[in-house]
């Protein structure tokens, strides 16, 4: 018997199990919190210290930078997200996490066209539309204050 | 030979000569196990790029088949294979120093049944003696053509299924004795719309369908008629679509449906839907499936390759994802059952 598109549709929607949304968020909400505590904790040892606000900032995500990409290269990173989900994505560590990865896959096809070329495929799009979002909040900025 | 529909029906059918399973880690820890020829605890197979791992794996079923064979290399009439890899490279660089003749193919994840179809008819017309079908898929190597860097920190979805480290080899030849190749039908490409790359399964399912269906139009036979018949790479979704699918034309095919990617890994392997790849049904027909045929568990069986022809390029340009099922009808002796 044939089948229309819609009527297929209908069918595979029915036989495809969905994500647990539940579990999904309650995972990313867990593991991005414990991510932001743990920041906080670096940010106010930092203050304490006697870092000034901006240098602790800048500090810290200097620092977990660094750590999602030691985790990544240890391989423990997307061990970590499979679980966590948005909880480890969100998070400048997530961001991390996607410009190392590539990094270290394309490596074998040599440091310019493999690492250096392939290490923004997936971070890309978040530096273009945030480089340009900050022009445009800069511009708007000059203008009105 | 001769055409009946849309299916060939080979009068002297080309046999199995023999077969060879290599597979990784993680297949090894499967279910089955015990079938295959070699499993490596180390997925790089010694080498240092996946690629490289997965035609390092190729020639290692292509070595172990002719060697159960007692064949020479230089007496193999001709290679028919193919893999995931851009320009199939994965087999290329594998079969580069054999100096066989060499038929490149491409039909995605249903390469093993392209590749026994075209081999039927290159045995059976008699142009060769001998020829082997093969084919290849590596986690690895797959990951970072298809989806994201290996240590990119990602969710997969229900839906999606985990790419087979795999390969399978047949050797058919010309008369002698072993399991017969009686029957192939080749696919048409089939496109019920899926666009999401997660979900493989809900795209091939309807090529399965369709193909199957117009095998038992053409044979006059039923799902009753074969001990076994399984598909490619559907996973627990494309599965459930054929069943349903048959279910509208009032045909059960749940006694003796199975697929290839609910067979290699089992439900605690982490693996959602099930396997998938190019060697996915390759490594489950040369290992579990043709071994059950030797000891007569199994007489009759439709092997039937499913393949999901898209890109990357195609699908980040909005294309849905077309699918393709090949299907041969393999037959053990009688004998064999005593």
């Amino acid at each position: 018997m044939d089948i229309t598109n819609q009527e297929y549709k209908k069918l595979y929607q029915k036989a495809s199990p969905p994500s647990p949304l539940l579990k999904d968020a309650s995972l990313a909400f867990v593991t991005g919190g414990t991510i932001c505590t743990l920041a906080q904790a670096i940010r106010n040892f930092l203050l304490s210290q006697g870092l000034d606000e901006k240098t602790a900032g800048a500090s810290l995500s200097i620092i977990l930078v660094f750590l999602g990409v030691l985790l990544t290269d240890l391989a423990i990173y997307p061990k970590i997200a499979k679980f966590a989900g948005a909880g480890t994505i969100v998070p400048i560590t997530g961001f991390a996490n996607s410009i190392a990865a590539p990094a270290l896959e394309y490596k074998t096809e040599g440091l310019v066209l493999g690492t250096c070329v392939k290490m923004f495929t997936i971070a890309g799009p978040v530096l273009a539309c945030g480089l340009t979002a900050s022009v445009i909040y800069g511009l708007l900025y000059y203008i009105f204050a | 030979m001769k055409k009946t529909g849309n299916t060939y029906c080979f009068q002297d059918p080309p046999r199995v000569l023999s077969y060879a399973s290599v597979v990784g880690k993680k297949e090894g820890e499967g279910p089955l196990s015990r079938d295959f020829d070699y499993i490596s605890d180390d997925n790089t197979f010694g080498e240092q790029t996946w690629e490289k791992a997965e035609s390092r794996m190729m020639s290692m079923a292509l070595e172990r088949a002719l060697s159960k064979a007692h064949l020479p290399l230089s007496q193999l009439g001709c290679i028919l294979g193919g893999d995931l890899l851009n320009q199939c490279i994965g087999t290329t660089f594998a079969l580069r120093p054999t100096n066989v003749p060499f038929l490149g193919l491409y039909g995605a994840c249903s390469t093993m049944a392209e590749g026994l179809l075209v081999a039927s008819c290159l045995v059976e017309s008699g142009f060769e003696q001998t020829a082997c079908a093969i084919t290849s898929s590596h986690f690895c190597s797959a990951e970072r053509q298809y989806r994201y860097p290996l240590e990119y920190g990602g969710q997969r979805p229900q839906t999606a299924q985990w790419t087979a480290t795999a390969s399978g080899a047949v050797v058919l030849q010309k008369g002698g004795m072993g399991v017969r190749i009686t029957h192939a039908t080749p696919g048409r490409i089939a496109d019920p719309g899926v666009t999401s790359q997660a979900n493989m399964g809900a795209a091939m399912a309807l090529s399965a369908y369709e193909t199957i269906r117009r095998f038992f139009q053409d044979t006059h036979t039923g799902p009753s008629h074969y001990d076994l018949i399984v598909t490619g790479d559907l996973g627990k979704v494309g599965h459930q679509i054929v069943i349903d699918l048959f279910q509208r034309d009032g045909i059960d095919m749940r006694p003796t449906y199975d697929d290839c990617g609910l067979l290699l890994y089992d439900g605690s392997q982490d693996v959602h839907a099930g396997g998938s790849g190019c060697g996915c049904s390759a490594a489950v027909l040369c290992s579990y499936i043709l071994k059950a045929m030797e000891q007569g568990i199994f007489r009759k069986v439709l092997f039937c390759g499913t393949g999901a022809l898209l890109s990357p390029t195609s699908c980040n340009q909005g294309q849905s994802i077309p699918g393709i099922c090949h299907l041969v009808c393999l037959e053990a002796d009688e004998k064999w059952n005593m």
